[in-house]
């Protein structure tokens, strides 16, 4: 198969509006129809994927490991963080449900995590292994991200909801700021990968 | 060689021609299999009446309460933006801004920018800074979470209904439909379609331009 790729032909792609136009030398380009600025590929992307990438693998930790909601009651108070918020819901009989939580906000998370450092290593390492399965990954990782965003609104609505002075009140906890960061931080991770450097050395085996 | 003929695929960069597809079908990349384009039969029609309803569905969704609750006598109920207000009161600024952010702000953007730059183009003129807003709505896209949203209502509902006595309110039902809406109007929307158009009705005013000004010389 004979490969010819914009970059090769000396063109380069609109990220915004996908009008293709010629590379002009020098001077910072900009795409003639939308304004936008072009570049052959996302600028510094590795070093920005790493970056945003790393910082949420840091706070993946207090994620997982401070209470994400505490519930105050006559009866003391309890506070949950993720995991056992999904043991709660198992335990007391809603199993669709902890299933749901425990995808959305551990599985997914994590699995988006150890993806992108699989394709970081790979593309740093110029490696041709696998090309389509990568480029599928890729997909996957930037559209199963927005829904671990679901924990974060669970606890805003119980917390709007669960204000009854004497019986109950629930509050959100340090976890919920931790990952939300995580979240952002991954979907800025993912959207600084550029998946054009899957493909790129591609190049040598066909010339 | 003409650059216009061609298009770039946005996944891997290989170069393909840019081919016509049959209505309601895609062209998908030879190398990496991304879709490339679509051709979507009345794209902008689409769009704009699912854009329209959208919109109408937002004010609802914002302005009512979402679910009440009932407990041993109390009442509580919240909209969406009080339970900003509550995580905002409560220290949370952080997550109170997330979930603004995502939830209202972003999706109201998009809808609005999408409809500044479709109803206008259906009229037959451009809108001013048709390539900024374009942009926006690139940018904006990925940080509304309508839907992430309305799974998290469920969430907490079905791990309400132990606690107390839900009653969903008009804004649930709302928010439902808009994410609904939201989707098929990205669904349907064609950008091909939307420089096209631009294209079209620039060159025609160009014309027309030409037009009146070579009518005043010939008087």
């Amino acid at each position: 198969m004979t490969a010819v790729t914009a970059a090769d032909a000396g063109l380069l792609v609109c990220h915004a509006c996908s009008l293709v136009s010629r590379a002009t030398a020098g001077h910072e380009a900009a795409c003639a129809r939308c304004g936008a600025g072009l570049h052959a590929r996302k600028p510094d992307s590795v070093a920005r994927t790493w970056a945003f990438l790393i910082a949420a693998y840091i706070l993946y930790v207090p994620a997982n490991v401070l209470p994400v909601m505490e519930t105050g009651s006559l009866f003391g108070s309890q506070s949950d963080t993720i995991m056992s918020g999904v043991v709660y819901l198992w335990t007391s009989g809603s199993w669709p449900l902890a299933v749901i939580v425990f995808v959305a906000s551990i599985l997914v998370p994590g699995a988006k995590m150890l993806a992108l450092t699989v394709l970081l290593v790979s593309v740093q390492r110029r490696s041709t292994w696998r090309l389509q399965e990568r480029t599928r990954l890729y997909r996957m990782v930037e559209f199963v991200g927005r829904w671990s965003m679901v924990d974060i609104y669970v606890a805003a609505i119980l917390t709007a909801l669960v204000q009854f002075q004497a019986l109950a009140t629930i509050k959100a906890g340090p976890a919920a700021i931790a990952f939300g960061a995580v979240v952002v931080l991954t979907m800025f991770s993912a959207e600084s990968f550029d998946p054009r450097l899957i493909w790129d050395p591609v190049r040598g085996y066909d010339d | 060689m003409d650059t216009r003929s061609l298009i770039a695929c946005h996944e891997c960069d290989l170069l393909c021609r840019d081919t016509p597809v049959a209505p309601g079908s895609k062209a998908c990349c030879r190398r990496c299999g991304a879709v490339l384009y679509r051709r979507i039969p009345d794209s902008l029609d689409r769009t704009v009446a699912c854009l329209l309803g959208a919109a109408m569905l937002m004010i609802v969704a914002n302005a009512f309460p979402i679910v009440g609750l009932e407990a041993q006598g109390n009442r509580t109920s919240t909209t969406l933006f009080g339970s900003v207000r509550t995580l905002y009161d409560d220290g949370m600024t952080s997550v109170a801004a997330l979930v603004f952010v995502t939830t209202i702000l972003m999706p109201a953007l998009e809808v609005g920018a999408m409809l500044y730059m479709l109803l206008p183009l259906k009229l037959g003129w451009l809108p001013k800074g048709l390539a900024a807003v374009f942009r926006l709505v690139q940018t904006v896209r990925p940080w509304g979470m309508v839907e992430v949203f309305m799974l998290g209502t469920l969430v907490s509902l079905a791990k309400l209904t132990h606690l107390a006595h839900v009653v969903p309110g008009v804004a649930l039902w709302s928010f439902g439909l808009l994410m609904v809406l939201v989707a098929a109007a990205a669904a349907s929307f064609d950008p091909h379609e939307l420089w096209a158009r631009a294209d079209a009705i620039a060159s025609q005013q160009d014309s027309f331009d030409t037009g009146a000004v070579a009518a005043e010389a010939a008087r």
